[in-house]
């Protein structure tokens, strides 16, 4: 359908758009317990009533919304459960190159966590593989889950 | 360092193309050559401005174009005086839903040149442009509306966009 026979489509006007918020949220105590760990190079799960470990921490148990025990400390190392390979990755995502979206089983925790692989194909993902995390340096750790620059085959960092 | 984490900062941000659609890239050539260009509805006579290529009552394209005064009428108005982030305006200052002469639906424009307590409903009101050489295909062609010195609108003559 046309409606303005003078005017082509290659005269349809486009133009860059930059839509941003900034929130600053408030952690909470068992995500900001989570995050601090994280700034001191640990990751914290929550322990619910009937003892599962739930990574990342919630304040209560997603099953049976009891408010959870103590927080743990749980592996740096895991499995990966289900990926996906993110083959052009965005701007501000966790790398800058291709990787793969996972949810990595840590050891010692109940539930999978979500966090990025750097693996230099889809080829070099499978479910089931083992992969520990890659640590930013300490002094560039601000307790954020980029903390964790990643996840790495294990026995490949 | 060792106190505990408390606060998180989730930044949202999207960058994206917007493409106009033939209407509003009409709209926004006349934009860029001073004017204001709406679309009339073939049924039920309607004048949109900024179209949008098709009436949103009856569905239809909309098929002619209609140039616009350069003056209308405010038919309601907000005096901010809140600050925001990004705000780019100083406070306090004047958003008011204008009805174009010869449009049937109003849109939002800035009112400035008038004190914030002398705005009202029916003030008439004209468009003040940038310079010719700065003019392109984008609002802020459009400076801001300031008071045309006409008399007031009856107020019968723009309820109906209310």
């Amino acid at each position: 359908m046309f409606y303005f026979p003078a005017m082509a489509e290659s005269d349809v006007l486009r133009a860059p758009h930059v839509i941003e918020y900034t929130y600053t949220r408030s952690t909470g105590p068992v995500i900001g317990a989570f995050l601090t760990g994280l700034r001191d190079g640990k990751i914290l799960g929550a322990t619910t009533p009937a003892g599962r470990v739930v990574v990342p921490p919630t304040e209560y148990d997603p099953i049976t919304s009891e408010e959870v025990g103590e927080l743990v400390e749980v592996g740096q190392s895991g499995v990966v459960r289900t990926w996906s390979w993110a083959a052009h990755p965005l701007k501000d995502q966790p790398l800058d190159r291709p990787f793969a979206w996972a949810l990595v089983l840590l050891d010692g925790a109940d539930t999978a966590m979500l966090h990025v692989v750097d693996a230099a194909g889809p080829e070099a993902m499978s479910s089931g593989m083992r992969v520990t995390a890659r640590w930013r340096p300490a002094g560039e750790r601000i307790g954020h889950m980029k903390d964790i620059e990643c996840f790495v085959a294990e026995g490949a960092s | 360092m060792s106190e505990p984490v408390t606060m998180l900062e989730t930044p949202i941000k999207i960058e994206y193309e917007f493409t106009a659609g033939l209407a509003q890239s009409r709209y926004l050539k006349g934009i860029s050559e001073g004017k204001f260009l709406g679309q009339r509805c073939p049924k039920c006579t309607k004048v949109y401005v900024p179209p949008r290529g098709s009436c949103p009552t009856d569905g239809v394209p909309t098929t002619d174009e209609v140039e616009l005064g350069n003056t209308g009428i405010v038919t309601t108005y907000c005096v901010v005086n809140v600050p925001f982030q990004g705000q780019s305006i100083e406070i306090p200052y004047i958003c008011a839903q204008i009805l174009l002469d010869g449009a049937n639906i109003a849109f939002m424009g800035l009112i400035q040149e008038v004190p914030t307590a002398e705005i009202r409903m029916g003030m008439r009101v004209e468009a003040v442009w940038v310079d010719k050489k700065d003019l392109g295909p984008t609002m802020a062609s459009v400076k801001y509306f300031r008071p045309s010195g006409e008399p007031d609108a009856a107020y019968e003559t723009f309820s109906e966009y209310l």
